[in-house]
C-alpha cells in the first residue's frame, strides 16, 4: 500500500471521529443528571425569591442576593443557604459538563454560555444583572 | 528488497505520524458554542420547568 495513502486514511479516520465527537455536547451523564435534579428541587424554593426580586441572576452564571429587604428576617438565613447551595451546584454543573466532554478547560466557556441563557430564559419580572446594573425583565 | 520487519517498522512510523497529526486536530478543537447553547437551554428548561423555548419566556405574568 502506498505509504502516503495509508497515512491519509488514518488521519481521515481519526479526524472524522474527532469531528463527530465535537459536533454535540454530552450532557446526559449521571453526574450532570444528579446536579440537575438537585437544582430542580431547589427551584421550587427559589422561584418566589426570583419573582419578588430578592434574588437576581448575575452575569457569570450564578445567582445573588439582590434585595435583602424583601426577605423577612426569619427567612434570610434560609435564602442565603439556598443561594450558596445553588451556586455550588451551578459551578459543579459547568465543571461536570466540561469534564464529561473531555475538555475541563471549556468550563469557563460553558459558564458564560449558561450565564447568557439563564438571563435569556428568565421569566418576566425577574431581576437580571447587565452592564447597566440590575434590570427587571 | 524489503524485509517484513522493515515494512512493519515503516508502517508503524506512519501510524505514529498519523496519530501525532490527529492529536493536533484534537487539541485544536474549538468550543462548540452552538451545541453548548442548545445543551444549556435543555438543562435550564428542565431546572426551571419551562415548557418550550419557542414561546417568549412565559405567559404566566403577561399583562
Amino acid at each position: 500500500m502506498n505509504p502516503l495513502r495509508y497515512l491519509f486514511a488514518i488521519v481521515a479516520l481519526v479526524g472524522a471521529l474527532n469531528v463527530y465527537a465535537a459536533a454535540d455536547l454530552e450532557v446526559n451523564t449521571p453526574g450532570v443528571n444528579a446536579i440537575k435534579s438537585s437544582m430542580q428541587a431547589r427551584h421550587a424554593q427559589l422561584a418566589g425569591y426570583y419573582a419578588n426580586g430578592a434574588v437576581g441572576l448575575s452575569m457569570d452564571g450564578m445567582i445573588e442576593l439582590r434585595d435583602a429587604g424583601s426577605v423577612p428576617l426569619a427567612a434570610r438565613q434560609t435564602v442565603n443557604a439556598l443561594i450558596a447551595a445553588e451556586n455550588q451546584d451551578r459551578d459543579a454543573l459547568y465543571a461536570e459538563i466540561a469534564n464529561a466532554n473531555g475538555h475541563p478547560e471549556w468550563k469557563s466557556e460553558i459558564r458564560s454560555t449558561f450565564a447568557q441563557r439563564w438571563i435569556q430564559l428568565a421569566q418576566r419580572g425577574w431581576w437580571v444583572m447587565s452592564n447597566n446594573g440590575w434590570t427587571q425583565k | 528488497m524489503q524485509t517484513r520487519a522493515a515494512s512493519f517498522a515503516k508502517k508503524s512510523w506512519i501510524a505514529l505520524a498519523a496519530c501525532a497529526l490527529s492529536a493536533c486536530v484534537t487539541i485544536n478543537i474549538y468550543f462548540p458554542a452552538a451545541a453548548a447553547e442548545k445543551a444549556a437551554d435543555k438543562i435550564i428548561e428542565e431546572v426551571w420547568q419551562i415548557q418550550q423555548s419557542d414561546k417568549p419566556a412565559t405567559v404566566k405574568e403577561k399583562k
